[in-house]
C-alpha cells in the first residue's frame, strides 16, 4: 500500500501529517503488542521443536536451541561435559569429572593428569547452537507420523477435488437454469449452514456406520464434500458469467455437460481457487469429525494422531512440538502466498 | 462445438477421462432432454446432503426418545421423554451436584460462563483492532494479516502450542521468574485454566471478527467523516455519534455469530485442558455430548442425542435472530 514512501515517512505517516498524537501512539502500541501476542507462542514452540530432548525441559529455558558441549578426555570412558571455569581469575574451558556438593572435580582436557577442585558457582556450561533434526525424523520413522501425514494429504487432496466438482455442478444448475423447485432447493442447501456438526455428530456417526464407512478415510471425506458455503460462493460467481456464452455454445450443439466443463468451469476459476483454499484448510485442520469416525491408528489423520500422541507421550515435548510444526507448515505457506484470496473470500461471504 | 485438442500429455489424459465421464451424462441428456439436466447436476450434492445432514437430523430426534445402548434405532426401546427428564431433573439448577445428570449441568454452567467472557473479550478486542486498522495507519495490510493468521491454524495445533507456552517449564513461567514471581502450573489450576481457555479462544478467533467488523467500517460513507471534520467534532464524538451507530447492525451480527460459535467450544479447549481438566472445570456441552456417545464404553446415544437436540434448539433460536437482523440490515 505505501510503495514509494521512504522508510521514515512510512513509519510516521498518520492521518494528520507532521503530528503524532496520543491516539497514534496507543494505536501502534496495541498493534505491536497484538503482533507479539500472535507470534510469541508460535515462535517459541518453533524454537523449542529444535531443542534436543535433554534441553527442552530445562528451566529457566534458553531462547535458542542449545546443547551442552561434550568432549572425550583420555583416561575417561564416557565423554565429559565442558564448562567455562574461573580459576585464579582466569577463565578456562575444563571438563567435569564429577560433582560433589558445591565443589566439582574438573580436569583440563589437554592435561588430563591433574584434576582440580572448583567452586560450582564459578562455572557455567559451554553450549553451542544446535538443531535437533531427530525431533522431526524420529516421529516420521519410529512412530506412525508418516502414516498420519499420508492420510491427511490423501483426505485433503481427494476431499478438495470432490468438493470442487460436486459443488460446482450444483452451483451451475442453480445459476444457469430455470426449473421447478429451483428456489426451494437453493434455500434447502443454504439452510444446512444452520446445522452445525456438533448437533448432528451422534446420528451422523450412525449413518457412517450404516453405510460401512466407519474407521475409513472415505468416512471423513464423503460426508464433508457437499458444502453450502461452496455452493453459495460458486453460484454467486457463476451468476456474473453472461448467458450469451451458453446460448452460443448450444447453437454449436454442445452438450450441457460440455458447456459446464469447457466454458463455465474455466471462467469460474477465481471462485474455485477461493473454495479450494478453504477446503484445503478445513480438511487439513479437521479434528472432531475424524476423532469420532476413525478408531484404528493406521487411519488417523495428522490432527487426530497429534492428539493421541500427546496423550501417550505427555513428556516428549520435543517430538510433539516438531509434529505440531509439521502440521502448521503447509497452512502457513498457504497463508503467506494466498493471504489476499483468503481475507477477501471471508469478507465477501462472512463464512469460514 | 469443436473441442480444441490439448497437446500436452496431462491435458490429453484429462480429455480421455472426461470423454468417459461425458458419455453417460450426454446419453441422459439425449434421453431426458435439456430441461432435466439441472436435476442431474444437483443430484450428487442433494444426495450427500440428504444422507449426511438431513437424515441425521431425523435420526437425532429418533435417538433422543429411545434408550438402551443399541446403535440402530430399530434396536432401541422407545422411552418417551425419559432422556430429557434425566437431563433436566434438578433440585437446584445453580448447583450441578444436586442434578441427576450433574455432569450435564456442570457443562452447561461452564459453557455459559465461557460464552459470557469469551463473547465480551473477543468483541472488545476485535472492535478495537478493527477501529485502529480502519485508520490511515502504516503497514495496515501486514497487521491485518498478522491478526488473521491464527484463524487458519488447526485447533489441535493451537491447543498444543499454548499448552507448551503455559507449561511448568514454558516461556510464561520463565518470564514470571524474571520478575520474581514463583512458577505456576496454570493448566492445573481451576481459575487460571478457565482464564486461559478464554485467552486462547480470543487469540484463535479474533482475527476473523476483526475482518468482518473492518469490512463494516469501510462501508461507512467517507463524507460523513469529512462533514464531522468540518464541524470540528472531537474524535470521541465522531466515534460515538457516527462510527458505532453505523456499525451497530454489524456488531449485532458479529455478536450472535460469536455466541453461536462459543456455545460449540470443544476442539482447542479439549486439547489444551487434556479433556476438560482440571477435574471438570473446563468441560463444555459438546464435550459432554462427545463423552456420553463416544468417550466411554457406555455409548449413551439417547442421552447424547437429547443433549444435542437441546443445544440445537438454542443454536436455532440464535440463528433465527441472526437471520432477522441480517434482513433488517439489508432493508
Amino acid at each position: 500500500m505505501s510503495q514509494g514512501l521512504s522508510p521514515i515517512a512510512f513509519l510516521t505517516r498518520t492521518r494528520r501529517p507532521g503530528r503524532i498524537g496520543l491516539t497514534d501512539i496507543l494505536s501502534w502500541a496495541w498493534l505491536i503488542l497484538g503482533t507479539l501476542a500472535v507470534l510469541v507462542p508460535v515462535v517459541w514452540a518453533g524454537l523449542s521443536s529444535l531443542k534436543p530432548a535433554a534441553e527442552i525441559t530445562r528451566f529457566p529455558p534458553t531462547l535458542l536451541p542449545r546443547v551442552a558441549v561434550q568432549q572425550t578426555v583420555p583416561g575417561f570412558d564416557a565423554p565429559l561435559s565442558l564448562w567455562t571455569v574461573n580459576v585464579d581469575g582466569q577463565s578456562r574451558e575444563m571438563a567435569m569429572i564429577r560433582r560433589i556438593g558445591l565443589k566439582a572435580q574438573m580436569v583440563d582436557p589437554n592435561n588430563p593428569g591433574t584434576p582440580v577442585s572448583v567452586d560450582v558457582k564459578s562455572m557455567s556450561p559451554v553450549q553451542r547452537l544446535t538443531v535437533a533434526t531427530e525431533n522431526y525424523t524420529d516421529p516420521l520413522t519410529r512412530f506412525d507420523f508418516l502414516t498420519f501425514l499420508k492420510n491427511s494429504v490423501f483426505v485433503t487432496f481427494v476431499a478438495t477435488l470432490l468438493t470442487l466438482i460436486v459443488n460446482a455442478l450444483a452451483a451451475f444448475a442453480l445459476s444457469k437454469y430455470r426449473f421447478r423447485g429451483e428456489k426451494a432447493i437453493f434455500v434447502l442447501i443454504i439452510s444446512t449452514l444452520m446445522i452445525p456438526l456438533t448437533v448432528v455428530m451422534v446420528p451422523a456417526y450412525l449413518v457412517v456406520v450404516g453405510v460401512g464407512l466407519v474407521d475409513s478415510l472415505w468416512g471423513i471425506i464423503i460426508p464433508t464434500i457437499a458444502s453450502p458455503t461452496g455452493v453459495f460462493l460458486l453460484r454467486q460467481y457463476m451468476l456474473t458469467i453472461p448467458d450469451e456464452l451458453i446460448e452460443a455454445a448450444r447453437v454449436d450443439a454442445a452438450s450441457e455437460f460440455r458447456i459446464f466443463w469447457r466454458i463455465i468451469l474455466p471462467l469460474t476459476a477465481p471462485a474455485l481457487a477461493v473454495l479450494a483454499i478453504f477446503s484445503v484448510l478445513w480438511r487439513w485442520n479437521d479434528f472432531l469429525w475424524p476423532l469420532i469416525v476413525l478408531s484404528s491408528r493406521e487411519n488417523f489423520t495428522l490432527q487426530v494422531g497429534l492428539n493421541a500422541f500427546q496423550g501417550e507421550f505427555s513428556v516428549q515435548w520435543n517430538y510433539i512440538l516438531a509434529m505440531t510444526f509439521l502440521s502448521l507448515a503447509p497452512v502457513t505457506l498457504v497463508f503467506l502466498f494466498l493471504q489476499k484470496y483468503i481475507t477477501t473470500g471471508i469478507a465477501g461471504t462472512g463464512m469460514k | 462445438m469443436s473441442t480444441p485438442k490439448s497437446t500436452d500429455l496431462g491435458g490429453r489424459a484429462l480429455d480421455f477421462v472426461m470423454g468417459i465421464v461425458e458419455a453417460p451424462i450426454n446419453g441422459f441428456e439425449r434421453l431426458m432432454g435439456r430441461k432435466r439436466m439441472p436435476y442431474l447436476f444437483l443430484a450428487p450434492n442433494l444426495v450427500l446432503f440428504g444422507i449426511f445432514t438431513f437424515l441425521p437430523i431425523a435420526i437425532a430426534v429418533g435417538y433422543a426418545f429411545t434408550g438402551g445402548t443399541g446403535l440402530f434405532v430399530s434396536d432401541r426401546p422407545f422411552v418417551g421423554f425419559d432422556n430429557f427428564r434425566q437431563l433436566l431433573q434438578c433440585e437446584d439448577y445453580l448447583r450441578p451436584g444436586s442434578c441427576r445428570e450433574s455432569l450435564f449441568w456442570t457443562a452447561i454452567w461452564n459453557t455459559l460462563w465461557f460464552v459470557g467472557f469469551n463473547v465480551v473479550a473477543t468483541l472488545l478486542v476485535a472492535l478495537v483492532t478493527a477501529l485502529i486498522l480502519n485508520r490511515a495507519i502504516a503497514a495496515r495490510g501486514f497487521f491485518r494479516a498478522m491478526f488473521f493468521y491464527p484463524v487458519l491454524l488447526s485447533p489441535v495445533v493451537i491447543g498444543l502450542i499454548w499448552k507448551w507456552f503455559l507449561d511448568r517449564n514454558g516461556l510464561l513461567n520463565a518470564f514470571l521468574q524474571m520478575l520474581g514471581v514463583p512458577p505456576e502450573i496454570f493448566l492445573l489450576d481451576v481459575g487460571w485454566s478457565r482464564f486461559f481457555v478464554v485467552v486462547v479462544s480470543v487469540w484463535f478467533h479474533m482475527g476473523f471478527y476483526t475482518l468482518i467488523l473492518l469490512a463494516g467500517l469501510q462501508a461507512i460513507p467517507k463524507d460523513l467523516y469529512e462533514a464531522a471534520a468540518i464541524d470540528a467534532a472531537s474524535p470521541r464524538r465522531t466515534l460515538f455519534r457516527i462510527t458505532l451507530p453505523l456499525l451497530g447492525p454489524n456488531l449485532l451480527v458479529v455478536l450472535i455469530l460469536l455466541m453461536i460459535r462459543s456455545v460449540q467450544i470443544f476442539d482447542e479447549a479439549w486439547v489444551l485442558t487434556n479433556g476438560g481438566g482440571p477435574g471438570t472445570a473446563n468441560s463444555f456441552i459438546v464435550q459432554y455430548i462427545y463423552q456420553m456417545a463416544f468417550g466411554s464404553d457406555l455409548r449413551l446415544f439417547g442421552l447424547a442425542s437429547a443433549a444435542s437436540v437441546l443445544m440445537g434448539l438454542v443454536l436455532l433460536a440464535l440463528t433465527l435472530i441472526q437471520l432477522r437482523l441480517g434482513r433488517k440490515m439489508e432493508s
